[in-house]
């Protein structure tokens, strides 16, 4: 079944503005047409106080704590600077008597009713209510009343406490949930002095971005559970990193006390995030300090046990495996995983796997795309704000790769740009679009090929700059139908850019670095395949989970069982290290420094900020001691001396030799010349005898590891589900929640029915990775589409 | 139950497509859910978000910015005492204090029996009136301390049930707005001329 | 029984003899049907308007500067005018949501003669080009909700609103909207955000000038309910006519109402700029005097947001460009007075908590400055204030209206008057109102508030002060 419906009515994308300047307190301040007065101000050294405003949002000039004095035909005119535009000639004075008479005014209002809590309070030593307090306050409180009393604190989601008593009604958060999360939870309810920001009566802040409400908020009204009390602003350690729980790369800066992670904030890094981060990446930071953190190397006793042992001892066994299994052949040896790792990581096993001959490795998880969407020509995320139009071929953002999706939504938002989603469901972006192609899966090509004919559609591709975006959407098929659909898209919009969305943090480093088979290598798939039929002697798992991950739970359990050898390296015992014969302990991430490279190939670094967990190493260095046992000196011994081998030897990393850049908001990997798509005739899919065609996904909170090993997320990961459309749900004859049997030509499996509009009739949709039972039973990587039976049960 | 019901359901959508934002229909059906029972139940914010396309957050969220909306339930009649400058300086203050005695019940309270809420209220726009009252959003002028009391006897004794309906029944009239004659509302975006009449010529 | 009769057909409102533009049918009974209005010439300023074309029908608007009655006093056709040519579609919304202390008059008109005020709407889209009708009537006023509601039910059966408006190309819906209860949405930006669904929180002009960025972001014209009654009247006796009534700053008729401390309370059309308030509060055809033929001790001249006057100010006419300079302002017609009994400072308590309980709470020097005025004013009030609380208060007036602040002149306390308006920290009118009224009761009757202060006996600060402890 496919469904196009069309939004005609999204106006046209707004034009840029033009250059003004204006006078600062005697000051020449270039401006742009539009921007308001405290935007300029801020490029100069005369800091007007704010707490309403934030530059990502729109202002609302609420607070009145920004008031200056514009010299107007009739005198100056006090006016609030956040929401004043500039205009030529303007004179604007923010230091005269009268300024400063507000503005002390405006403070002294503030804090007339808010608490003196501040020595037990979180924001406590970075707090803007003390700072401006202090720098543009009156001094002393002349308010003698009795403060505004309310139940403090409050837990308004999992996560967030509220503080209504220490809230000054800035309108931050509860315009960040609206405007730029779209999620709507929190509001302020009454009136007048007895506002309060609240959410709906039993129906929490669930936000998959409610922590960025806590740090933008300019008092302690609002904390998150995994920081309160845990640290002191002044004791604690920051450095500017990376984040690498998905390929967005956020910009952060991990925060540390007494060698421990305490909490990440999000930078206002333009080209990436903005200064948003997803609550994931925020609060995962739990499961590096987790007690059940590998602390030394583990090797199989005799009677099968994993047990402790020394780093020497573990070098030395593992070595012996692999040149047992090199001594069958090289084919006999595979790598599997890299992308948890830095560049340098994947760069130094990618040079111990060539010194060794292993053409075998994959950092995808039978879960990805084929590299040479990384040839196509490439976007950027900032592209996406200047798109006439972006496509989406790709899994759901908002739960896949939460930043990017707030980046779609602000470009539809804002109206910059029209969004197309090309998906077998509704995403998080489909209130958002302005076309919707939703086609069930298989069929996604035909119905791109038809969209030729769309007047409107392709008006609107021929408008202007296209950026599409391009990953799984659904991993119950194939990623041949994905590039077959891309190359449809491509020949309809030649001129269009390519923004893959691999998810995995590093992926596209760990590709680049040469984590991808080689010389007619084989694939993660056609590894586990080998290794089934008993052709792998020594399996190498990397950073990787392939029984939790492979999106094809028979095949590898086939492979695990089948490989004769397996060493893991990893930071936990997970389902499949468990099954190794050596598990080495991995330093993880805030405890090794290096780079990493986003979905968009920008290479910026993260930071070391702890010392690893018990006697665990960076993969580089396991690489390295790995090559020595086997008599394979990889060239390097240090961190500086891979990173500087992988900026030499790896052209594309060639831009990474700007170490100021790369420290802050990165740089994009050289691109080799591009290639182009051929469009195919995929196959047509027809329907078997079963009803359902299996849309598989992910949610962003599920059983993976940081997550799981996070006590603060683990509890938002939702159980396993078949969810239908409401119209086919008197079809099953079941009721919702009720459990069902599914049943592909794999496996049958027990799952609760759910219903949602958001998935078209005929076409079933199951998150993967989830509590209960595991979907990916169903799944046979080999096939193009899946299709279900779904039964009550009798 | 209280949702708004399949009666009040159709008026809702009828309301809402007398908007070019659905949006704009949220505080005429929250009066409409207040009308159902009596004040305005989580479940029917809940539903009004649903009807217009808003999280439960925002419907609360406005709902809670007026006055005349109530979440808990109050007596079957509302007594609202003004007590702003006019009606001040004509004696509303001894009226209340009346008012209290005569329920037995302080401002905001609620009588035991259910039947009378007391309220403070400001300025109701019958100032030279002073001092005025309305029960359910129904007005009494110059009103005496006798006044009071009959005015409560008599509603005691279903003697005004037809002059006053039950809390949360403001207008007794509804718009209704015939389907050939209506124009219709149209989202603003898909507007994109002068009406037909701005042509320089007379319209007749 | 006083309870007998519900709704006596126009409450408080007095006829009198002089001429009258919007409530020439109040002398009816059943002024407010269809019948008595198209008896009475109902929708002949419409046939007329229709006659012409809508430039036509603006420009001779504009000629009769009709000034909004709201608060601001507006012209209407220049307010029309400032609605961008190219930006489609425009709409009207009509503020019925009379609130302001002491004011009544759109309800009268509301409730009494709903068809003028549907004609007035339609006559205002017709001229000025906009497409759709919203006509939002306070929460509270249950009777004048049925009566538009009847009325528009009516105009539409008889084909007077919707679709071709009397078979003509004019077309256009007005929707009976209604609100809930705050004060603040009678601001018109706050009225656009409550018509949006929305708290009804003000808006900062700019950007946000309705007229250009209103309602759903487009060009949207607020005009008052008696403003919008004013143009069946005008339609039909033209321009001419209608300046000829009032001056020629202010022409035409006003609905006043006065209130409070007189002999005959009650709401008025009377004379634009030529009435005096003497005229209005001793006039025999007017109130006839202070109640118990009591000494005047100050008045309300414009609504409760209004700095007040005394007896020096009486002989003002009703006049937007005398009352100004003056010191206060004309606002919505509502006169509130107060003889020579009056407690002043519990008067004056009466409109700053008005004001702080209305705050919308956006701007923090209403929302924080209002409740703290109406603290300390309490305390004051009640007699625990000390001398500091009375500074207090002027300073705290001060953050929410920095600058000088407009009082009347007072030739006993050998004052001069401080012109309106004042400088304000605040987006709307709200936060500076809690002060307006306080702080002329303060400069006017200061003597008043310093008799309800505690008499303290004053310690040196030395005595009590001990040495600092010195920490180990």
């Amino acid at each position: 079944m496919t469904t196009v419906d069309s939004n005609t009515t999204a106006p046209e994308p707004v034009v840029d503005p033009n250059a003004v300047s204006v006078t600062i307190n005697g000051k020449v301040v270039a401006a742009r047409k539009g921007e308001m007065i405290i935007a300029a101000a801020d490029r100069t050294d005369d800091f007007i106080p704010r707490f309403c405003y934030h530059p990502r949002m729109e202002p609302v000039g609420m607070c009145r704590q920004c008031l200056v004095e514009v010299v107007g035909p009739r005198g100056p005119m006090m006016v609030v600077s956040c929401m004043t535009p500039v205009a030529e000639g303007q004179v604007v004075n923010t230091e005269t008597e009268g300024v400063k008479k507000a503005q002390e005014g405006v403070l002294e209002l503030l804090l007339a009713n808010h608490p003196l809590d501040c020595p037990v309070c979180d924001k406590g030593g970075e707090c803007p209510l003390q700072d401006q307090a202090f720098s543009h306050g009156p001094g002393e409180s002349r308010f003698v009343e009795e403060k505004r009393h309310y139940e403090k604190p409050i837990a308004i989601s999992d996560n967030v406490y509220l503080d209504r008593e220490r809230c000054i009604l800035c309108d931050r958060c509860t315009r960040f949930a609206d405007e730029v999360a779209g999620d709507a939870l929190i509001s302020f309810t009454s009136r007048g002095n007895n506002t309060q920001v609240m959410t709906f009566p039993d129906e929490p802040f669930s936000s998959y971005f409610s922590g960025n409400t806590v740090q933008i908020c300019p008092v302690g009204a609002l904390t998150a559970k995994p920081y309160r009390f845990k640290a002191r602003p002044w004791d604690i350690e920051h450095v500017e990193s990376t984040c690498t729980t998905c390929s967005v790369g956020c910009r952060t800066v991990v925060q540390s006390s007494r060698d421990e992670l305490v909490r990440y904030q999000g930078v206002d890094s333009q080209p990436v995030n903005w200064g948003w981060l997803c609550d994931k990446g925020r609060f995962n930071f739990e499961s590096i300090n987790s007690k059940d953190r590998l602390l030394t190397p583990l090797i199989k006793d005799a009677s099968g046990n994993l047990s402790a042992t020394s780093w020497s001892v573990a070098i030395d066994s593992a070595a012996r495996m692999l040149r047992t299994a090199l001594t069958v052949s090289p084919q006999s040896v595979a790598i599997i995983g890299g992308a948890r790792g830095t560049n340098e990581d994947a760069f130094a096993w990618a040079q111990l796997a060539n010194a060794l001959g292993v053409d075998s490795r994959d950092s995808q998880l039978a879960d990805g795309l084929p590299p040479q969407v990384f040839s196509l020509p490439q976007a950027t995320i900032a592209d996406i704000d200047t798109a006439k139009t972006i496509i989406l071929l790709a899994p759901d953002l908002k739960e896949e790769l939460p930043v990017l999706y707030l980046r779609v939504r602000h470009a539809a938002e804002k109206r910059t740009g029209r969004v197309v989603e090309v998906s077998p469901r509704a995403t998080g972006l489909a209130g958002k679009a302005w076309k919707k192609v939703h086609v069930e899966p298989g069929k996604t090509a035909a119905a791109l090929r038809a969209l030729a004919t769309d007047a409107a559609f392709m008006a609107q591709v021929a408008s202007g700059s296209v950026v599409v975006i391009v990953g799984r959407m659904n991993l119950a098929e194939s990623e041949e139908s994905v590039v077959h659909a891309l190359a449809e898209v491509l020949h309809l919009a030649p001129q269009a850019t390519v923004l893959p969305v691999l998810r995995r943090g590093n992926v596209r480093g760990s590709i680049t670095a040469g984590l991808t088979p080689r010389n007619g290598g084989k694939s993660t798939a056609e590894i586990l395949e080998a290794a089934s039929a008993g052709k792998i002697e020594c399996l190498v798992l990397l950073g990787a989970d392939p029984l939790s991950d492979v999106p094809d739970a028979d095949l590898a359990r086939r492979g695990l069982s089948g490989a004769r050898n397996i060493i893991a390296i990893d930071t936990f015992i997970t389902q499949s290290s468990a099954t190794a014969d050596i598990v080495l302990p991995a330093a993880a991430y805030g405890e090794k420094e290096g780079t990493t490279t986003n979905l968009e190939g920008r290479i910026s670094n993260v930071a070391q900020s702890i010392t690893p967990v018990g006697t665990s190493r960076p993969d580089w260095m396991i690489a390295v001691e790995l090559g020595t046992a086997t008599l394979h000196e990889l060239g390097f011994t240090s961190y500086g001396e891979v990173h500087a081998a992988m900026i030499s030897r790896v052209s594309e990393f060639a831009p990474a030799a700007d170490t100021h850049a790369v420290e802050h908001d990165g740089v994009i990997i050289a691109h080799p010349s591009p290639i182009t798509l051929t469009r195919a005739d995929g196959a047509s899919n027809e329907r078997n005898s079963y009803d359902y065609r299996a849309v598989v996904s992910r949610k962003l909170y599920d059983k993976a590891i940081g997550t799981a090993k996070s006590p603060s997320l683990v509890s938002l990961a939702p159980s396993a589900a078949v969810i239908v459309n409401p119209l086919d749900v008197p079809r099953i004859g079941a009721q919702v929640g009720e459990s069902v049997r599914v049943t592909s030509q794999r496996a049958t499996l027990v799952l609760s029915l759910q219903e949602s509009v958001d998935v078209l009739r005929g076409t079933a949709w199951l998150p993967i990775n989830l509590g209960g039972s595991d979907v990916r039973e169903l799944l046979d990587v080999s096939k193009d589409v899946i299709d279900l039976k779904i039964e009550k049960m009798s | 139950m209280s949702r708004l019901n399949e009666a009040n359901i159709k008026t809702a959508l009828e309301i809402i497509a007398r908007y070019p934002r659905p949006k704009s229909a949220l505080i005429p059906l929250l009066h409409l859910a207040q009308e159902q029972n009596g004040y305005v139940t989580n479940e029917a914010m809940v539903h009004l978000g649903e009807l217009v396309g808003v999280t439960s957050a925002e419907v609360y969220g406005t709902a809670t910015f007026y006055e005349m909306f109530r979440f808990e339930p109050v007596g079957k009649y509302l007594v609202n005492i003004c007590g702003t400058m006019s009606c001040a300086l004509m004696g509303a203050g001894d009226l209340m204090h009346h008012a209290e005695q005569k329920l037995g019940v302080k401002a905001g309270g609620t009588t035991a029996d259910g039947m009378f809420t007391l309220a403070h209220a400001e300025c109701q726009a019958a100032c030279t009136e002073a001092p005025t009252l309305q029960v359910n959003y129904r007005f009494r002028y110059k009103v005496t301390n006798g006044d009071f009391d009959t005015l409560i006897d008599d509603l005691k004794n279903g003697k005004l049930a037809d002059e006053i309906p039950a809390h949360g029944v403001v207008a007794r009239i509804r718009q209704r707005i015939p389907a050939d004659r209506g124009v219709g509302a149209v989202a603003p975006e898909l507007v994109t001329e002068n009406p037909a009449w701005m042509d320089g010529k007379a319209a007749l | 029984m006083t309870t007998a009769i519900k709704y006596p057909h126009a409450a408080g409102f007095v006829a009198g003899d002089r001429p009258k533009i919007v409530t020439s049918r109040f002398e009816h009974a059943d002024s407010y049907t269809i019948e008595r209005f198209l008896a009475t010439g109902g929708y002949a300023g419409l046939r007329k308007a229709l006659g012409r074309a809508a430039t036509d029908v603006h420009e001779e608007v504009k000629s009769a500067t009709v000034l909004g009655r709201g608060g601001a006093g507006f012209p209407a056709g220049t307010k029309w005018g400032l609605t961008p040519q190219q930006v489609f579609p425009k709409y009207l919304v009509v503020n019925g949501d009379e609130s302001e202390p002491g004011t009544y008059k759109d309800r009268l008109l509301m409730e009494r003669d709903p068809h003028q005020l549907i004609e007035g709407c339609l006559i205002a889209c017709y001229a000025a080009g906009l497409s759709q009708c919203f006509l939002y009537i306070r929460g509270e006023m249950a009777l004048a909700q049925e009566r538009v509601a009847t009325a528009l039910n009516e105009a539409y059966a008889a084909g007077y609103v919707g679709k071709n408006i009397l078979g003509s190309k004019f077309s256009v819906d007005i929707v009976l909207h209604w609100g809930a209860g705050a004060y603040v949405v009678g601001e018109e930006t706050a009225l656009i955000e409550s018509l949006e669904g929305n708290r009804g929180m003000p808006r900062l002009k700019p950007p946000f000038f309705p007229a250009a960025n209103g309602l759903y972001g487009q060009p949207t014209i607020v005009n008052n309910v008696e403003t919008l009654a004013n143009l069946p009247w005008l339609m039909v006796n033209g321009s001419e006519a209608y300046t000829a009534i009032g001056t020629k700053t202010s022409p035409g008729t006003r609905m006043v109402a006065v209130s409070g401390h007189v002999k005959n309370p009650g709401v008025f059309e009377i004379i634009n700029g030529t009435t005096t308030f003497r005229d209005l509060l001793y006039g025999a055809e007017f109130c006839g005097g202070i109640r118990n033929d009591n000494e005047l001790k100050a008045f309300v001249p414009g609504g409760g947001s209004a700095p007040w006057f005394t007896a020096d100010q009486l002989d003002l006419p009703f006049e937007a460009s005398q009352v100004g300079p003056a010191g206060s302002m004309l606002g919505s017609g509502a006169i509130m007075v107060m003889d020579s009994t009056t407690d002043i400072p519990a008067a004056a308590l009466t409109l700053t908590h008005f004001y702080a309980h209305e705050s919308c709470g956006k701007c923090t020097p209403c929302r924080e400055g209002g409740t703290w005025l109406e603290r300390i004013l309490t305390r004051i009030v009640e007699g625990t204030g000390t001398e500091a609380d009375l500074q207090q208060i002027l300073e705290v007036g001060a953050m929410i209206c920095p600058g000088d602040f407009p009082h009347a002149s007072n030739e006993k306390l050998g004052l001069a008057a401080v012109p309106f308006p004042y400088k304000m920290t605040t987006i709307c009118f709200v936060g500076p109102s809690a002060f307006a009224p306080l702080h002329s009761a303060i400069t006017l009757f200061r003597s008043e508030f310093e008799a309800r202060l505690v008499k303290r006996i004053s310690i040196p600060v030395t005595a009590v002060s001990t040495p600092p402890t010195v920490w180990a």
